[in-house]
């Protein structure tokens, strides 16, 4: 589905991906790991054409990405930060999304999910993080489109909500779509993920199955096993 | 103006006594026994009247030694071919009226006209049509004499080559009044002439003056329309004009004016109105002028003063939205400017009894700066020069600092 | 593209700022006409607010917009739409908001005093065309200045400092090289001087209209044929319309560039 040959990134002399090189030929879903600035929000957004690499390809669906963006229309994507225009209402913004992309959507059904209704003609800037970041859940999943990017979906969520979120990720998967994920909370990107990808110092230092990782790393936590690989780096 | 009037009168009352006289006429016309104008006034007694039937008379050098009435009442044509003077008149009281007279031919050396009347007094010289001349009318030491609806259609395209629509040397008590005068080399010149009123004229597009005065003294012109000439108006080392009610406008170019004063003492400027020229009034060693009641409108320069100019009063004037109201080359001011109407006023009445509280100073740093440096003026209106114009205003360093309208009105002059 | 302007449009005119802007004008054509009763006047005073404010107002918005609508562009940024339709959808949003509101601004104070029957329609046209001018110039050169600027006190300074540089700072050492040069000719450094910057090409716009009488009073002979034809005018629009497209030309580069 997506794949991504020697990416390279730099913000000044900052450089982000070194020679980034992936393959994510299956349905499922995929963590993305990694240290705080390691470049996973970098990556992602190198996918989406947000930014724009030095060098390196990304083909999805064996196609390479245009700059005109047009391929977006097969992803869905939740950014990390749910900003959305202030003076805007929520039915307002679910509306022009939909007008702009031009394509159906079944966001009744995750309004009704996430509780939304009564927010709906609120102004976005008088909104609570956690509704914004429902809000931003239903931009979203709305769209039934094969690929889903999240930028940490988890920021801000009640239990209910976090709850609703996994499974509605289960039922995306169950439709068989490609998911990347990003996320610090480890629990959750336990109990949801198929395979792990981390990110170290600009390069894939890991891919593979969470299974793999623990064997890899002789610990059997997640946490422990991600702290594990970071000491061993510095060391 | 009385003694035009006077004159006027006597001049009808002279006319009329000599019809009742009952002279028979002298027909001239192609079938009559008399076939040229020349014939005519040859066979005319004098105070005869001469009827010219239409036709085109190709003659030339016409000259009229005796009073005589030469008249078309069907638009006769003189054409004189290029050869030089048409008609001649060295004789009192003589009239010309009603026809066209074209082709005077130009000269280097001898100033050709339509008409040349010498040493003469006493004429009439109405209702004619001037095309292809080189001087259109010419009196020379004449007095007392008429020029009126005369339409003047010169091709003057520089100025040593063309001559004046109508041209007063040392003549005196001449009306001028109702001509159109059109692409000469000066509409109306007048030099070493007193006592002459010149009234209701039109003149336009001539390329050097509308109206010229040179050592002229006394004369009196009103309610003319002076329009996109070289220069409206020039008046030039002459004393006690009086200026009244005329119109000079779209007088435009890098030497053009409305009026130019040079060398005048003891006039008077009163209602007139000077519209869009590039500078309304341009001001060089004039003394006791009063300006009343005129109007300056969207020029470049309303008044532009060189030189030294003392004792001149302007008051009750209206200036709008001229880019300069006033300019000055030098610091020193001598003229009063009170209780004139300026649409750049910025100030307040808080007493209301008409005048502004604050004086107001017609004249901008910016104007001396342009006056220096010509090619500043594509910054007019720039913040930057309002922001150096209110500096000067609040503390002046280069523009007289008594030259100011202690009492500025709040209201147009009507 | 479209769908992006009708957004940035209907966003901008339902915000605040928009109608302070409105109100401002509408106040401003009432007042002035109020205190003169004289189309002619309030127009000319107009074109001297016009040229200094419309500049200013229309760096601001287009900054402040540009930053304040980072969340919108970023959400659109991962939808199924060009880079280019984007930045240029919201540019126009801005400046056409701007515009209307000058336009509504004025005009109807103007046409409420009897414009229609005036012979100061064509000067007013001309204000408004000139300030509808500056407004598209100057909302893109803010555009250009945030899209190059991620901090929003830098943005806002340099959007500050190139207006007053463009309103005051230009013209004053203009003047001074005109002064301290002038016995050199100076002519055609005059007219070219006048091209770079766009608020004194819209100052020459109006000096065609109000002061054509005081400009030929100049003897040069570029001068008076630039400003004594349909030359100057035509030449002025046309640079104008230049100052237009290249910062507009440059939003499109740039943004095919940038990182989000």
């Amino acid at each position: 589905m997506i794949k991504i040959e020697n990416l390279h990134k730099k913000y000044g002399k900052n450089k982000i991906l070194t020679g980034v090189d992936l393959e994510i030929p299956e349905k499922g879903i995929f963590a993305i790991l990694g240290p705080n600035g390691s470049g996973k929000t970098t990556m992602i957004k190198s996918i989406l054409g947000m930014v724009v690499p030095e060098k390196g390809k990304i083909f999805i669906d064996g196609k390479a990405t245009h700059p005109n963006g047009l391929y977006r229309k097969d992803l869905d994507y939740l950014p990390q930060i749910a900003n959305f225009p202030g003076n805007l209402g929520v039915k307002e913004l679910i509306k022009m999304i939909k007008d702009l992309r031009g394509t159906k959507a079944n966001e009744e059904e995750l309004i009704q999910l996430f509780g939304l209704t009564p927010y709906l003609d609120k102004k976005l800037s008088n909104l609570s993080g956690g509704t914004k970041q429902k809000v931003n859940l239903v931009l979203a999943f709305m769209f039934d489109s094969p690929i889903i990017i999240l930028d940490e979906p988890t920021s801000g969520l009640d239990p209910v909500a976090m709850l609703n979120l996994k499974r509605l990720i289960a039922k995306e998967k169950a439709k068989g779509k490609t998911i990347l994920v990003t996320s610090h909370i480890m629990s959750f990107v336990e109990e949801i993920s198929d395979e792990i990808v981390f990110l170290l110092e600009g390069k894939i230092y890991f891919k593979g199955t969470i299974q793999e990782l623990r064997e890899k790393t002789g610990e059997v936590d997640l946490e422990h096993a991600i702290a594990n690989i970071l000491t061993e780096n510095n060391a | 103006m009385t003694k035009a009037a006077l004159f006027r009168f006597l001049f009808i009352v002279f006319i009329s006594f000599s019809f009742s006289n009952g002279f028979a006429q002298i027909e001239v016309c192609k079938t009559c026994p008399i076939k040229t104008i020349k014939e005519g006034i040859k066979q005319a007694k004098p105070h005869q009247k001469i009827i010219v039937k239409e036709g085109v008379y190709k003659e030339y050098m016409l000259i009229i030694d005796k009073p005589l009435t030469l008249i078309t009442k069907e638009k006769a044509t003189i054409d004189g071919e290029n050869k030089g003077d048409i008609i001649q008149i060295f004789a009192d009281s003589v009239t010309i009226d009603g026809f066209h007279i074209i082709h005077v031919g130009s000269s280097h050396t001898t100033d050709y006209s339509a008409i040349r009347v010498d040493r003469s007094s006493h004429f009439l010289i109405q209702n004619l049509e001037l095309r292809k001349i080189f001087f259109g009318i010419m009196l020379a030491k004449s007095k007392y004499g008429t020029i009126r609806n005369i339409k003047v259609f010169g091709d003057a395209v520089q100025q040593h080559n063309s001559g004046n629509a109508i041209h007063l040397w040392h003549s005196n008590h001449v009306l001028i009044d109702n001509n159109t005068l059109i692409k000469s080399r000066d509409g109306i010149y007048l030099e070493f002439s007193d006592d002459c009123v010149i009234s209701n004229n039109i003149s336009r597009e001539n390329i050097r003056y509308g109206l010229h005065f040179m050592f002229s003294n006394r004369d009196e012109y009103r309610n003319n329309t002076f329009e996109n000439n070289g220069a409206g108006v020039a008046v030039m080392f002459s004393k006690k004009i009086k200026m009244i009610d005329n119109h000079f406008q779209y007088n435009w170019g890098s030497a053009s004016y409305g009026l130019l004063l040079k060398e005048i003492n003891d006039a008077e400027i009163i209602g007139n109105t000077f519209e869009q020229n590039t500078i309304g009034i341009n001001v060089e060693g004039t003394n006791r002028i009063n300006y009343k009641n005129n109007t300056f409108k969207r020029n470049g320069w309303a008044i532009k003063v060189n030189g030294a100019c003392y004792e001149n009063v302007f008051t009750h004037n209206n200036f709008l939205y001229n880019s300069f109201d006033v300019s000055y080359n030098s610091r020193i001011n001598n003229n009063t400017f009170n209780e004139n109407f300026w649409s750049g006023y910025t100030g307040y009445d808080l007493d209301k009894n008409g005048f502004g509280d604050i004086p107001y100073r017609p004249v901008k740093l910016f104007s001396y700066v342009v006056n220096r440096t010509p090619n500043t003026i594509i910054l007019m209106r720039s913040l930057f020069v309002d922001i150096i114009d209110f500096s000067e205003s609040v503390s002046p360093a280069f523009t007289p600092d008594n030259l100011m309208d202690e009492r500025p009105l709040m209201k147009q002059v009507k | 593209m479209l769908k992006i302007l009708k957004y940035s449009f209907y966003d901008l005119i339902r915000s605040r700022w928009s109608y302070v802007y409105l109100a401002f004008y509408l106040l401003l054509g009432f007042v002035l006409l109020f205190l003169n009763n004289d189309l002619s006047k309030a127009v000319i005073t107009l074109m001297n607010v016009i040229i200094i404010l419309v500049p200013l107002i229309g760096t601001i918005f287009g900054v402040m917009y540009y930053y304040n609508s980072k969340e919108f562009t970023e959400l659109l940024l991962a939808q199924p739409i060009k880079r280019s339709s984007i930045f240029i959808g919201q540019y126009l949003g801005v400046a056409l908001s701007l515009v209307m509101s000058l336009v509504l601004g004025l005009g109807i104070p103007f046409v409420l005093y009897g414009l229609f029957e005036s012979s100061a329609i064509w000067d007013f046209s001309l204000l408004l065309v000139t300030g509808a001018m500056l407004t598209l110039i100057f909302t893109a050169l803010a555009f250009n200045i945030a899209l190059y600027n991620e901090n929003k006190i830098k943005g806002f300074s340099y959007a500050i400092l190139l207006w007053l540089f463009l309103a005051v700072i230009y013209d004053g050492l203009f003047l001074l090289s005109l002064i301290i040069f002038e016995t050199y000719p100076l002519d055609k450094f005059t007219l070219i001087a006048t091209v770079f910057n766009p608020i004194d090409l819209s100052r020459i716009l109006i000096l065609l209209k109000l002061d054509i009488s005081a400009l030929l009073g100049y003897t040069g002979a570029i001068f008076n044929q630039f400003f004594g034809t349909s030359l100057g005018l035509m030449s002025a629009l046309g640079m104008l319309t230049l100052w237009v497209i290249l910062p507009v030309w440059n939003i499109k580069r740039k943004a095919q560039k940038k990182d989000f």
